[in-house]
């Protein structure tokens, strides 16, 4: 390719490229921003400025391998790009036409170099779309979002559907929340549509605060806009006049970018009063959580909204009849929201057709632990872990063997080798006693020590408690002590029924999700690793060489 | 009157940005701004793990304890910034340099271990890479 590319430049062809850079938080860390400005500086002085345009984009999802860069048309895709090879990129490739080939992805296996972004493993089993854009466009620039058929879908809705409409056809798609507890979205609309209230309110839930999981982070750098279609389209849909997206503070990135979408959005009359010159209306506010993971929650996060401690309160009245300051509130996750733009252009049929009977569409993960290429994956639901974890993923590195993927953050649980060819979706997850949560999937090797994981993950949940409900506040540090005492060599015979007993009483008795799930990582590990407890309490030992006292 | 409320959040954030932590007296200010209850004020102060009510260091250091992160070591990276530097959790450095917070996902994962200094991620840490660059912290003085 390179020397075709070469040819044609010499054969006089005017040879035009697209540089895309990517400016995630990830390839921002290592400095992309300097190699962005540092390609610029030489294209100048190239004299290449006519014919390269050099593009910032949001996540590409190789973070792992960031920063990287893609130099279309030809796809050519570059990894851990550093300043010093920008030089040799502008000249080589840019004006020569030569790729450069250390600076390409090398497949772990065969290590041989893939020069083209659809021809490496990690994206060529995945199907994107609510990821479509992120990478493609820039994420500041809303002409971009227009050039790829953005805003098609509400003009579609205002022109020509009623709020009943969208909702059927939403229903039809068979599309489920992506926050974690999979309930039908067109159902929700609907319940929220029908309750009757002078002031409606939609709210846009970007707080992803499950650790290890940054699915919502990355499509708010790198698509902003295609949340606010879809969030602008729910609110038409149940009758709300204004919006909130809360969004957590520790991601001042999406931040910045989504106060861009906005007001990019504002001015070209996607937002505010009459919206495309119809009769609908309505304005969005950006709020920044303060750092609590509760604060996910529904009715903790609108407590918030208020500004109010976030505390979640007890379900009915739900969020369609009685939300936001008493009014009717549709609350969806950010993935679900950015669902709704390609669902209503390419139709609830097509969309129907991905997935499984009974999971719809596509399912986004951050793979990440002991995974060889760890990044952004969207992948058709229904498919096989195996398929993620040793296609995509590239599997466990280090000559180290697969112990257990995670799933669901701290309300999931971690999956044994015998899951590795379960279907990915709602039920199968459930069935298999974790959950599909909104995304995080983090794989464990043999160094990984599962009592110390879920000693780890109850120390998150009850540090999280927000301290309201009894089962929650007593119960997970009951937990906690003893799956403290367990991996510091104090374990007891019976502690593990202890364990169980607890965690079932605190499933049943707490008042939101953060108790009710809690206990799952501790319920899982014992369930499939429970050889790993009874080492470290009979034989006082750790088998994974983690838990220090034990070594 | 109710998005004034709703703002109070919001209002502590700007305090807390200017002055890297709530001082007591703009509490009392903010919430006879916001016409709610002083002690309300300081239930969200204290409800929030953003909020802090006493001064920080010059430079704030957070260390991901994040599954993706806790997975790839962190523990071992915070046990060498104590042994190395002297600082734990939740406190400051002495002379004021740094002061060490843990986080729970910074959303980098890919990256892990991660931690920031002052908002910047550094990723693909190891101890002692962890240790150099709150070292040059030090130094800087
Ligand atoms: C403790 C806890 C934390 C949660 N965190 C989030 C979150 O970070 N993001 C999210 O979208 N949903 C989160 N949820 C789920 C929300 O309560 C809610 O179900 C979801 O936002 C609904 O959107 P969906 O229908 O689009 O999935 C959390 C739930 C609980 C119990
Ligand atoms: S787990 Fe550390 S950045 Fe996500």
């Amino acid at each position: 390719m390179g020397k075709l590319t070469g040819l044609l430049k010499r054969r006089g062809a005017p040879e035009t490229h697209t540089v895309l850079v990517c400016q995630g938080t990830g390839c921002q860390s290592s400095k992309s921003d300097q190699i962005q400005a540092a390609l610029q500086q030489e294209i100048v002085q190239l004299g290449l400025s006519d014919r390269v345009k050099v593009k910032s984009t949001g996540c590409h999802g190789f973070c792992q391998r960031g920063p990287t860069l893609i130099i279309e048309p030809d796809g050519i895709f570059y990894t851990r790009v550093k300043a010093q090879d920008v030089p040799e990129i502008a000249r080589c490739h840019l004006d020569d036409g030569q790729i450069i080939d250390r600076l390409l992805y090398q497949h772990p296996g065969t290590l041989e170099a893939v020069s083209h972004y659809h021809d490496i493993p990690f994206y060529k089993k995945q199907q994107r779309l609510i990821m479509r854009n992120c990478g493609q466009i820039n994420p500041e620039d809303i002409q971009d979002y227009l050039d790829t058929g953005g805003y098609q879908a509400l003009r579609n809705v205002l022109s020509g559907m009623t709020p009943e409409q969208v909702i059927a056809e939403i229903r039809r798609s068979g599309l489920r929340g992506r926050g974690g507890a999979g309930f039908p979205t067109g159902q929700k609309w609907q319940f929220c549509r029908d309750s009757a209230a002078p002031q409606k309110f939609v709210i846009c839930n970007a707080d992803e605060g499950d650790p290890g999981a940054f699915m919502d982070r990355g499509i708010m750098e790198g698509d902003p806009y295609t949340i606010l279609e879809g969030f602008t389209i729910a609110a038409y849909a149940i009758g709300a006049s204004q919006g909130y997206i809360y969004v957590r503070a520790e991601y001042p990135l999406a931040i910045k970018r989504l106060r861009i979408a906005l007001k990019q959005a504002r001015e070209h009359g996607f937002v505010g009063d009459h919206i495309l010159d119809s009769d609908f209306s309505f304005d969005v506010t950006i709020k920044e959580g303060a750092g609590a993971f509760v604060c996910g929650e529904e009715t903790a996060l609108m407590a918030s909204i208020e500004g109010k401690r976030g505390m979640p309160r007890a379900r009915p009245p739900f969020p369609a009849q009685s939300g936001l300051w008493g009014q009717p509130t549709n609350i969806n996750n950010v993935k679900t929201l950015a669902s709704i733009p390609v669902i209503l252009t390419r139709g609830a049929e097509w969309y129907s057709s991905i997935g499984t009977e009974t999971s719809k569409g596509t399912a986004v993960f951050a793979l990440t632990g002991k995974i060889a290429n760890s990044g952004l994956v969207e992948v058709p639901m229904g498919t096989a872990l195996r398929q993620i974890i040793y296609d995509i993923g590239g599997g466990v590195p280090g000559g180290k063997s697969f112990k257990a993927a995670q799933t669901g953050g701290p309300s999931g649980g971690c999956l044994p080798a015998d899951f590795l060819d379960l279907p990915v979706d709602y039920e199968s997850l459930t069935q298999a006693g974790s959950i599909m949560g909104s995304g995080g999937l983090v794989i464990m090797d043999e160094a990984t020590c599962m009592v110390d994981i879920a000693r780890y993950f109850l120390s998150f949940t009850q540090h999280e408690s927000c301290g309201k409900c009894v089962p929650c506040r007593v119960g997970t540090k009951q937990m906690l002590e003893i799956l403290k005492d367990i991996t510091t060599g104090k374990g007891r015979a019976g502690d593990i029924d202890l364990l169980v007993r607890l965690g079932n009483s605190i499933k049943v008795g707490s008042l939101c999700g953060l108790g009710r799930t809690a206990p799952n990582p501790a319920l899982t590990s014992i369930r499939y690793f429970r050889d790993e407890y009874d080492a470290h309490i009979r034989d006082h030992r750790c088998p994974a060489g983690v838990c220090q006292e034990l070594a | 009157m109710r998005s004034e409320r709703g703002d109070l959040i919001a209002i502590l954030q700007e305090v807390q940005a200017r002055f890297g932590y709530l001082p007591e007296e703009a509490m009392r200010q903010v919430a006879r701004f916001v016409a709610v209850p002083e002690s309300q004020v300081y239930g969200v102060a204290t409800f929030y793990s953003q909020f802090r009510l006493t001064p920080g260091g010059r430079k704030t250091v957070r260390v991901c304890q994040g599954t993706a992160c806790h997975v790839q070591g962190e523990a071992q990276i915070l046990a060498a910034i104590k042994k190395e530097m002297g600082v734990v959790p939740g406190t400051t450095a002495p002379g004021g340099d740094f002061g060490l917070e843990t986080v729970a996902c910074l959303g980098a994962c890919s990256l892990a271990p991660n931690m920031t200094v002052d908002g910047d991620v550094h990723g693909q840490l190891t101890p002692a890479k962890a240790v150099e660059i709150i070292s040059r912290l030090v130094e800087k003085r």
